[in-house]
């Protein structure tokens, strides 16, 4: 497969990781004392696991799994809000398929289709905009979840929707920003991060300099990544050497996807019809601020949680999260997954207790589904 | 003809002339099946011999769409049957065919469903000896339904189990994987990709037979339908209590498909097959079965993909990348990514 099979060439790889190796040496990290590198995006997780990375590389480097998968931090309050628009009468409920599974206080989306309301999974907001055309006695609601990668084709969406005066189509939006959950994890006290990777497709849109704080202001090495297994180890190696030469900058691994300031198109979209809401919640880390986008009051016709009456509209519930769950700390990277006590035993891919198992982007997920852990057999 | 319909309705489920005449037109004179009884009366020889041993299956088909590239709902109705009855050592001989129909399908589409499953029976080996049809109300069937359940004969000396697997025996498959779950994925039209993959749809009672001829010592073999030949390695990794070893780079893939893959976030190793197996032989035998599967036109692409490994009870896979990692069975069903 061209553009893809040269990204995961194993010898290209071996000379990547054999240069890793002598920086990493250079620089003195050891298995007792390793530099610790967060992977922000949960596409980058899974691609450590799946190429088994983390066991390929240096021994004295330690992927530290961040918040970036948009399944794993939606918050429990939001799971159940969508099941309550879902089961209004009338109501076509869509949603992309990895959300279908996510818990909720009481169930999964999954579940509500089950139980007799109509949700439907879609590929992209489109197909919920044609589902509104043909439905119109309906009322189509999609989704709208993940990062500055998919917020465009929702804005997308709605601009369509606005043109065609389309009165039956709306999106209950929870998009969400990389850079503000970075900013506070690195301003948790507990933080013990030495660079980072990232999120490639993110910064199709954003570009890199929404990152420069990171380098700037806590002084910390940051490479924007590709998602091959090359992509991600000369990423590692380029924080690496940043390290080594006393460097912190963003740098720009992805450069044949990645221009240096965004996609000026999307950018204009998401600004026209989104803006940052004061505050957002991410389930395990809990609220953000300004790391939320919220519909304009020029598109309110189009925004769910006015049309509903729901969610951030109406002030917030509280949701507790499941007893137990570490997901947080596994996020800030003070805990690994096997060190989580529910991890296997309360919490499996099958009835997920946490955020990060129930996506396969989620860090404990890939940890459970590609064996990283189960060298320890899960406990009856 | 007595049937003028174009559409079936529920008069044609309705137990008077309209059903007779959809039966007979559409289904009995097209199968042919022995005799005028409610019931087959069956005859094999196969059975006199010592030790042989009936086997009986059955599996219930729903497909959408219900034809798409490479074959439809009632190909895979005949061959899945077969298939179930091949990989357990038996030779296929008779099958039964149910139909759940629902009001307002095209008879036309009956009648090439019922031409294809003709067509694959007679191909198989198989004859379609007894069969039902039911009519359903709109929106109490997804147009049609079909059932099929299958009886053959294992021969006596022939034994076929997931628990004989032991470490070093060799994992072959016969062509490339997860044509037939692409396809169904490109031919629902909703995503909007467009491709020239076709199932793999295709009864393998040849070719299953051929293997045991020169590779007598054959231990286990698994369709690999959903799930994929992940969820059958971990079926009989389980069974045979050792771990199963695979190579990604051994593993036999389109580039279509895996590029359909890649754009999905979907294991192709979890992809849905109709016309797929796994067998496990003695190393000894490994040259010998592959020859004959690829002497086949269903066997053509055939590979040897790992081996039972003794050390621990998993399915491991190494990646061309030269890591380790398991191959677990699939949660549910696979969910397209977000990002």
């Amino acid at each position: 497969m061209k553009f893809a099979s040269e990204f995961r060439d194993p010898k290209a790889a071996k000379v990547l990781l054999a240069e890793i190796a002598k920086v990493a040496d250079r620089i003195g990290a050891t298995k007792d004392k390793p530099v610790h590198i967060m992977e922000v995006c949960g596409g980058h997780t899974h691609s450590i696991f799946r190429y088994g990375l983390d066991k390929l590389v240096h021994e004295g480097i330690e992927f530290i799994h961040g918040p970036g998968c948009p399944v794993c931090v939606l918050p429990r309050a939001r799971v159940d809000e969508c099941i309550e628009i879902a089961e209004r009468e009338g109501v076509i409920f869509t949603t992309f398929g990895d959300a279908m599974r996510v818990p909720g206080m009481k169930k999964s989306l999954l579940q509500a289709k089950a139980d007799g309301a109509d949700i439907r999974m879609v590929y992209s907001p489109l197909d919920a905009l044609e589902l509104a055309r043909r439905n119109p006695e309906r009322e189509v609601v999609f989704f709208g979840l993940g990062f500055e990668t998919t917020t465009p084709s929702t804005a997308l969406a709605i601009q369509q929707a606005a043109r065609e005066g389309l009165g039956n189509f709306s999106v209950f939006c929870n998009h969400i920003t990389v850079p503000e959950p970075i900013k506070a994890l690195l301003d948790d006290p507990h933080m013990c991060l030495d660079g980072f990777i990232g999120p490639g497709h993110v910064s199709m849109v954003i570009g890199i300099h929404p990152y420069d704080f990171i380098a700037q202001d806590y002084g910390k090495p940051i490479a924007v990544a590709g998602f091959e297994p090359l992509d991600l180890l000369q990423s590692v190696l380029m924080v690496l050497r940043q390290i080594a030469e006393g460097r912190a900058e963003v740098e720009n691994q992805y450069a044949r996807v990645v221009p240096e300031h965004g996609n000026p198109v999307s950018l204009a979209a998401i600004d026209d019809v989104y803006e940052t809401r004061p505050s957002f919640e991410w389930r395990g880390l809990g609220e953000i601020d300004k790391s939320g986008l919220r519909i304009r009051a020029q598109y309110e016709a189009y925004d769910a949680e006015e049309k509903f009456g729901i969610g951030y509209a109406t002030g917030r519930r509280e949701v507790e999260e499941a007893e137990g769950c570490a997901c947080g700390q596994v996020m800030t990277g003070r805990m690994k997954p096997v060190d989580c006590p529910q991890f296997g035993r309360g919490c499996t891919p099958e009835m997920p207790l946490g955020a990060l198992m129930v996506s396969s982007e989620g860090a404990c997920a890939a940890y459970w589904q590609y064996g990283g852990a189960r060298a320890v057999e899960p406990a009856e | 003809m007595a049937l003028r319909d174009e559409r079936v309705t529920l008069a044609h489920g309705g137990g008077g002339k309209a059903m007779r005449d959809l039966i007979e037109e559409v289904f009995t004179s097209v199968f042919a099946p022995p005799g005028m009884e409610d019931q087959a009366r069956l005859q094999a020889e196969a059975l006199a011999e010592p030790g042989a041993r009936l086997a009986f299956t059955t599996d219930s088909y729903v497909v959408t769409p219900i034809e798409f590239p490479g074959g439809d709902i009632g190909k895979i109705a005949v061959c899945g049957t077969v298939n179930d009855l091949a990989v357990g050592g038996a030779k296929p001989l008779w099958l039964s065919a149910a139909f759940i129909i629902e009001e307002g399908t095209e008879i036309a589409l009956l009648r090439r469903i019922v031409a294809t499953m003709a067509r694959e029976a007679e191909a198989a080996g198989v004859k379609i000896v007894t069969g039902d049809t039911k009519v359903v109300g709109r929106g109490a069937c997804d147009g049609v339904f079909v059932t099929t359940a299958g009886v053959g004969v294992i021969p006596g000396r022939v034994e076929m189990a997931a628990g004989r697997v032991a470490p070093g025996d060799v994992a072959i498959v016969n062509g490339v994987l997860g044509d037939h779950g692409a396809t169904i994925l490109a031919a629902r039209g909703d995503l909007a990709l467009s491709s020239a993959i076709e199932s793999d749809c295709a009864a393998l009672g040849h070719l299953m037979a051929d293997v045991l001829a020169v590779a007598p010592g054959a231990k286990a073999a698994r369709d690999l339908t959903r799930g994929g030949l992940a969820s059958a390695l971990n079926e009989i990794a389980e069974a045979a209590g050792c771990g199963i070893e695979i190579a990604e780079d051994a593993l036999p893939l389109r580039t279509e498909v895996v590029g359909m893959c890649e754009i999905l976030g979907l294991d192709p190793l979890y992809l849905a097959n109709e016309g797929r197996l796994v067998v496990f032989v003695p190393e000894v035998e490994a040259e010998a079965a592959l020859a004959a599967m690829r002497a086949r036109p269903e066997g053509t692409g055939a590979v040897i993909v790992g081996r039972a490994v003794e050390g621990h009870k998993q399915v491991r896979m190494t990646t061309a990348f030269g890591g380790q990692r398991i191959v677990d069975m699939l949660v549910g069903e696979q969910l397209p990514r977000i990002c």
